[in-house]
């Protein structure tokens, strides 16, 4: 049933009538406005994509143009992007939480000639650089709230570009030559440019062909088995190659239902509603759920409360070994089945994953704990690795082989190998074609016959077979003494506990770990109001005694945990501080995808991480902070410094290290 | 949504004149020979320092408080005594300084309440949800999706609003008075206890009610940027009389309405 579509259809609009002939009265896509879930078949889609692409056709946009696209997860948005690519022009997706300042680096240097935005803010942030971008010489946006009063020269809604498309169309000539610049289309043909939000320098332009990405997209839809009656949710950025791949680039090949939420905030509410079977997302919206169900259950009744813990850790004991097929005993079958009804059974129905079949988690390395809490409670969340430059796949975990601490084995059709220092590389169908405008940076990451450097450090585990990614290639460091120095390794653990949001370790050529924390306010805040701790600020919280104390112990059992494990003893924390204010992405410290960007924030807490390493009990800082609206603001805070009692290493060990 | 309703009143003409109202409670004179007027489709704000009668204006305009002189006319109709209901019936909405919610009731449940007045369906056919009255109902809750959507409130649509953080029940409050579809909406420190970003979120809803529905709103509000960057008229109060009236620069070149608010001895 999946991936039916003949090999003639090599590009996204090709497909797209493949799907409006074969399964024309299936949904492809939904979005639910006004409360209600609204459906478009896939020959509605068609329609709908035809006649945008007629209309931006109008507009001016012809092969080889680039569109940039701009917004939340919408239905027109994806339409903009196969009817772009009907025409042979290259959509170009961007990060709608940007400031304009990183739009204006990308629209100029992708020499985009027509945007689409989603709504006012987006046009405002547009207008905003549009001395800088003299290239630009559209807008169409999709939201027509409070623009009415715009200069509308070269600003266009939607529905008057699809208007002006039907009317075309109406020419039988119009529908003959839209099909004909179908049919032009290759495989070969560049599809997309994803630039990557980069965790160092600017942004970079990923090139993908039609190719890599439909080639990628049905390796993975083999490798789960997936077909067109799946349900998914698209709400990661579109920028974003995973979003891409997964609610775009599988739902065109498998010619399953894509649905878009009402709002981000809704995303959960939404899909519980919808029941989604397969399902992607960034460690940290994991680690978002997992914080909520914990700081709700604390607030929770007594018998509410115990008997989510006696479940919970019956699950963490047995759930997985369930899920995995394993020999269990009867009795243990028994106590889990009534924890199904009672506990995980409407857990699940909370996170909206009830239907759930495949589950992944990418992007970033996820906590081991928080990994095994969900398959324990029966959900098969596996583990992915891959790159922009790989169109996602790389490796992945097949069914029945999971593991908290490897990514799994390489994809279907893809290649790799680990290089002498320790990096891992790549070859596939998915490889990009070369960083727009770039060949340099191209030449550097991808070798003439085809390996492609990931910047990942990694190897493969023995006994598994699988990939085991440790760090970045060049994040991971060493200490003075001579110890293995993983920070991620150790910001991960610390992430762990829901009252740290962020972390970042500092080790790599210092005598020992020091580790800087940012609390989260929604779990401290929540602790906060349960021990009548009163603050009136984040910072002040942040600075709150009680909550140094909490966080110290928090470290302290993360210390035992390195030495329990053995590999890393040497790494343990011997100081830590608490931030005075959140890490943002707007003041460059997280990247878009919410990466900690560990040498900037070690450049701008300068004064914080001296006073690491000299002894200090506390340090003054200021930072610059950018609020939302563009507007610099300082602050200053006196930040406080703990000194964490280390476990001393067995004898044995001390000798090895010395 | 559609258009105000109800109103024979062109852009730009006088949709509400107060003229000489006087208020006093015993030997206090909260409002003394006030006159001005509000034009239909503009944003006029109501300012002063801490009570110069600001609210009490707005309670005389929306007839919780009977003037002892004085006359107000609203939509070509003088009146010198109105009940509250009556106002609402004539198309004026308002929310308040302390946000004045069902807090037992979801958003959703609030918002639509504010389409009491616009419920034709008796009791009898309302509680058996059936024929004439679902059709209604669904008309309705389309409007109030409509507001919810227009608010971008969709995630709390059905959470009860004593939960949710004040600046959420202030957006709330405002959908309930615009599901009125006001022909005059009255905000009494829309603002109040906002934090910045709260208050830009604010300031872009108010004006988009009043570009996208065209509702006049009278505001009264504090925080003075806000005041001079979203009104077109603003009137000024001390001490319960008008201290000055017009556009946010003469205003704030005014040398009597800097005196108010920066003191001087009297």
């Amino acid at each position: 049933m999946a991936n039916d579509a003949p090999a003639a259809a090599d590009t996204f609009p090709k497909l797209l009538i493949h799907n409006a002939s074969a399964r024309g009265a299936r949904p492809a896509i939904r979005h639910k406005d006004l409360g209600i879930w609204q459906t478009w078949t896939w020959a509605q889609v068609l329609d709908e994509v035809r006649t945008f692409a007629v209309g931006l056709a109008e507009l001016g946009l012809k092969r080889g143009d680039k569109l940039a696209i701009i917004g939340a997860n919408k239905p027109r948005l994806y339409w903009a992007m196969c009817a772009a690519q009907s025409l042979g022009a290259v959509p170009v997706p961007l990060y709608a939480d940007s400031v304009a300042e990183e739009m204006a680096y990308v629209l100029e240097h992708a020499e985009i000639t027509i945007a689409i935005a989603e709504n006012q803010e987006q046009v405002d942030k547009l207008l905003s650089i549009s001395d800088r971008v003299p290239k630009l010489g559209h807008i169409v946006y999709d939201e027509p709230r409070g623009l009415r009063d715009y200069d509308s020269k070269h600003l266009t809604w939607i529905d008057d570009v699809q208007k002006t498309g039907r009317e075309k169309l109406k020419a039988s000539k119009m529908l003959a030559r839209w099909e004909q610049s179908v049919a032009e289309g290759k495989g070969a043909d560049l599809a997309i440019i994803l630039y990557t939000s980069g965790t160092t320098g600017r942004p970079k332009g990923v090139m993908l062909t039609h190719d890599n990405v439909l080639i990628s997209a049905r390796n993975g839809n083999l490798f789960d088995n997936l077909g067109e009656d799946e349900e998914i949710i698209a709400y990661l950025p579109l920028a974003w190659v995973g979003d891409h791949i997964f609610s775009y680039a599988q739902s065109y090949v498998a010619g399953f239902c894509v649905s878009c939420p009402e709002a981000g905030e809704t995303v959960v509410e939404d899909r519980r509603e919808l029941g989604t079977t397969y399902a992607f997302a960034p460690p940290r919206i994991y680690e978002n759920l997992l914080t909520l169900t914990m700081v709700r259950m604390e607030d929770a009744g007594v018998v509410k409360r115990k008997m989510f813990h006696f479940f919970i850790g019956f699950a963490r004991k047995w759930g997985e070994k369930i899920l995995n097929k394993d020999k269990v005993p009867l009795w243990a079958r028994f106590v889990y089945w009534l924890g199904e009804i009672l506990v995980y059974g409407p857990l699940k129905n909370r996170f909206g994953l009830s239907r759930i079949r495949v589950a992944y988690t990418a992007g970033e390395a996820i906590g081991p704990e928080i990994f095994r809490f969900y398959r324990a409670l029966g959900i098969n969340l596996k583990q992915l690795y891959g790159q922009t430059e790989a169109a996602v796949y790389i490796t992945a975990q097949p069914d029945g082989e999971i593991y908290a601490d490897t990514v799994g084995k390489p994809n279907i059709d893809v290649d790799v190998k680990i290089a002498e220092n320790g990096e891992v590389l790549f070859k596939s169908p998915g490889v990009f074609t070369g960083y727009y405008k770039d060949p340099e940076k191209t030449a550097e990451t991808k070798t003439p016959d085809g390996w492609v450097h990931t910047g990942d450090a990694g190897f493969f585990d023995a006994k598994t077979g699988h990939l085991k990614i440790i760090d970045r290639a060049k994040d991971v460091g060493k200490l003075n003494d001579g110890t293995l120095f993983a920070p991620k390794y150790l910001e991960n653990k610390l992430k762990f506990y829901p009252n740290i949001k962020e972390a970042v370790a500092l080790g790599d050529k210092r005598d020992f770990v020091c580790v800087m924390l940012n609390i989260d306010l929604v779990a401290v805040g929540s602790w906060a109001e349960r021990n009548n701790v009163v603050y009136g600020s984040y910072q002040e919280l942040a600075g709150h005694p009680l909550v140094y104390e909490m966080l110290r112990k928090h470290v302290e059992e993360v210390n035992r945990s390195l030495v329990e494990e053995g590999a890393m003893a040497g790494a343990q924390i011997k100081r830590f501080l608490i931030l005075h204010k959140e890490l943002d992405a707007d003041d460059g410290e997280l990247t878009r995808t919410l990466k900690v960007r560990r040498g900037f924030i070690a450049d701008r807490y300068a004064p914080l991480v001296i006073a690491l390493y000299d002894a200090s009990k506390e340090a003054d800082i200021s930072t610059e902070v950018t609020f939302e609206d563009g507007r610099k603001g300082v602050i200053s805070a006196r930040v406080k410094i703990f000194d964490i009692d280390t476990i001393p290493l067995p004898a044995r060990k001390m000798e090895k290290a010395a | 949504m559609r258009a105000p309703t109800g109103s024979h009143i062109a852009a730009g003409e006088v949709l509400l004149a107060v003229e000489n109202v006087s208020l006093s409670f015993g030997g206090v004179h909260a409002i003394r020979d006030v006159s001005f007027d509000i034009r239909k489709g503009e944003i006029r704000a109501i300012i002063g320092p801490n009570g110069a009668g600001k609210t009490s204006m707005l309670n005389v305009i929306n007839g919780f408080y009977t003037p002892q002189a004085g006359q107000i006319t609203f939509k070509g109709q003088t009146r010198s005594k109105m009940r509250p209901f009556e106002a609402a019936r004539g198309g004026i909405a308002r929310t308040f300084q302390n946000v004045a919610l069902f807090r037992g009731m979801t958003a959703l449940d609030n918002i639509m309440a504010g389409r009491t007045l616009r419920m034709h369906r008796g009791l009898f056919w309302q509680i058996f949800r059936y024929g004439p009255a679902m059709t209604e109902e669904v008309e309705h809750r389309l409007r109030a999706e409509e507001i919810i959507d227009f608010l971008h409130i969709q995630h709390i649509r059905k959470i009860q609003v004593g939960r949710l953080p004040y600046g959420l029940q202030k957006r709330v409050e405002l959908g309930r008075a615009l599901a009125m579809e006001p022909d005059l909406l009255l905000l009494d420190e829309p603002m109040a206890g906002m934090n910045l970003e709260e208050k830009e979120d604010m300031s872009r809803f108010v004006l988009d009610v009043n570009q996208h529905f065209g509702t006049t709103i009278a505001l009264i509000e504090h925080d003075m940027g806000v005041v001079m960057d979203l009104s077109d008229r603003v009137v000024v109060l001390d001490y319960g009389q008008k201290i000055a009236d017009g556009s946010p620069d003469e205003v704030k070149s005014n040398k009597t309405v800097i005196d108010a608010y920066l003191g001087v001895a009297h």
